[in-house]
């Protein structure tokens, strides 16, 4: 039973229920019970034609639930109005789900929620399990996004953008439970990348794949953080790197930059050096210019004010940090490494204790926590 | 999406407004109060942001490892504990600003006269897995 075929189905026959006059939610409540029941009979009696199977098993479920409801007149109007069979535009329908689930009205989380329903075909329970909450609780995100999104025209074109900040959250979430999240948000990126020829979305997928190509090697057996600097090159995913390159060059070549495309060859200048001293952090600052200009975002500023500290040394690293709010997330964690490299050790421990404390992540709160150890027996030494 | 944790206490969080002990309302107020909270939690499983709720019993007790092959020691309650957690709630929320409004929601329920009680409540952020893209 291959469960990827069915995910991978799951857009296009939404979308051909929905052409063929479904409303959203309903349709899309079909389509899970016909995946559910392709698991069932699947293995004992595979479909010539999957894809058609699940569009006639979905559109019956479909009616099933319609005739179930009052809404017994519409479904006949339905029946009358039904198109005949032919070619479905594919690339189209997954476009268009892809923008509805994303749609700007919805949270992110419902967003997120609803895209890795109805775009990624996994099931509430996974989709619940991965963000660690009750299945209850993800059902009502996912029904009250439906209900947000229902009169929204499915025709309608929508914001590239959008779309690429609901799967970059997604990737960003990483593995937990049994869902790989990244994998999945590569795998919709990689879908979406199909439908769409944007150097923004190709963008993204090169920056998901440098980022996964490093993952294995991002924590040490124990769970603990391997920085950059320290983890093991030879056991980087050559293979990503070399697709994600391509995809980048390809993507930047057109000279529409955007966002991803920056943070993907700041990626891909750290994937090309064969040790951490060799990385060309210049043109790592360069990106970073990039970046600041076309987000303006503090984030940016702050991994640049890192990338000059390593590019013309922490003391240069420290006056660009000292332009930056000392609030935003890891300034403090920042100015513990640049003055750690600056040889200013009793400084270092102190905002590497303070850092641990305003940390958001268990993993970096332990890091810096052990680096303040390392320091501080380095001392006492 | 982020998760947080409000902290009810029996004892250790500053004064409520309408601070009146629960023993001294009246049943109906008590009922009301209760019918309140459940309403709050099961509002917030329609909204998709529930996570868990749970409730301590006042009393319990301290336990502590006395060495390899002795049973742990226990003790307590202790009377001059400071802090005393009464329960809890963990929800699941697109932001900061969103745990604030629900905990502010939670704090009016209602006490002593029907009143809301204006309790503190203490809103604590998870730690959470470190993201995919750090640099």
């Amino acid at each position: 039973m291959d469960e990827l075929l069915l995910r991978r189905l799951t857009p296009s026959v939404l979308g051909a229920l929905v052409r063929r006059g479904a409303d959203f939610a309903a349709a899309e409540d079909a389509v899970q019970d016909a995946l559910v029941e392709a698991v069932r009979v699947w293995p004992a009696d595979p479909p010539r034609d999957p894809k058609g199977w699940l569009v006639t098993a979905a559109w019956r479920k479909f009616l099933d639930a319609t005739r179930a409801d009052a809404a017994r007149r519409r479904r006949e109007e339905l029946l009358h109005d039904e198109p005949p069979p032919g070619p479905a535009p594919v690339a189209d329908d997954t476009l268009q789900l892809y923008f509805l689930c994303a749609h700007p009205s919805l949270t992110p989380s419902s967003a997120v929620a609803l895209t890795l329903r109805a775009v990624g075909g996994l099931t509430t329970r996974q989709i619940a399990r991965a963000y660690l909450v009750p299945e209850a609780t993800m059902a009502q995100r996912i029904s009250r996004a439906k209900r947000t999104v229902s009169g929204v025209r499915f025709d309608q074109p929508g914001d590239v953008a959008t779309v690429l900040r609901v799967l970059y959250l997604v990737f960003n979430e990483g593995y937990s439970g049994d869902v790989d999240l990244a994998a999945e948000a590569i795998r919709l990126t990689r879908q979406l990348a199909v439908t769409i020829d944007h150097p923004e979305v190709a963008g993204l997928l090169a920056l998901m794949l440098l980022h996964h190509a490093r993952r294995d090697t991002r924590t040490a057996p124990d769970g603990s953080l391997v920085p950059l600097a320290e983890q093991d090159r030879a056991r980087w995913d050559t293979t990503s790197i070399a697709e994600a390159v391509v995809i980048l060059q390809a993507a930047l070549a057109r000279d529409r930059l955007g966002e991803f495309q920056a943070q993907a060859a700041v990626a891909a200048l750290h994937a090309d050096a064969p040790t951490a001293e060799e990385t060309d952090w210049v043109q790592i600052v360069e990106w970073y210019d990039e970046l600041v200009r076309l987000t303006g975002s503090p984030i940016a500023r702050l991994n640049r004010a890192v990338a000059v500290g390593e590019a013309d040394g922490p003391r240069a690293g420290l006056a660009a940090l000292a332009k930056l709010d000392a609030s935003l997330p890891r300034h403090t964690a920042v100015a513990a490494y640049l003055h750690e490299r600056a040889g200013d050790l009793a400084t270092a421990v102190k905002l590497y204790v303070e850092a641990a404390g305003k940390a958001s992540h268990l993993a970096e709160r332990d890091h810096l926590t052990r680096r303040a150890a390392r320091l501080n027996a380095h001392r006492r030494r | 999406m982020a998760k947080y944790l409000l902290l009810k206490h029996y004892r250790g969080a500053p004064d409520a407004v309408n601070n009146v002990p629960m023993d001294r309302w009246t049943p109906e107020e008590i009922s009301a109060h209760i019918q309140y909270m459940n309403d709050f939690a099961a509002r917030l499983e329609g909204t998709g942001e529930f996570v868990d709720g749970q409730a301590l019993a006042p009393e319990g007790t301290w336990v502590q490892y006395d060495g390899e092959g002795r049973p742990p020691v226990t003790d307590g309650p202790f009377a001059e504990t400071k802090d005393l957690i009464a329960g809890w709630m963990v929800i699941d929320v697109d932001s900061y600003d969103r745990a604030v409004e629900l905990a502010g929601e939670l704090s009016a329920a209602p006490g002593a006269g029907g009143r809301p009680i204006h309790e503190w409540l203490e809103l604590r952020p998870f730690l959470t897995e470190a993201p995919t893209i750090t640099e």
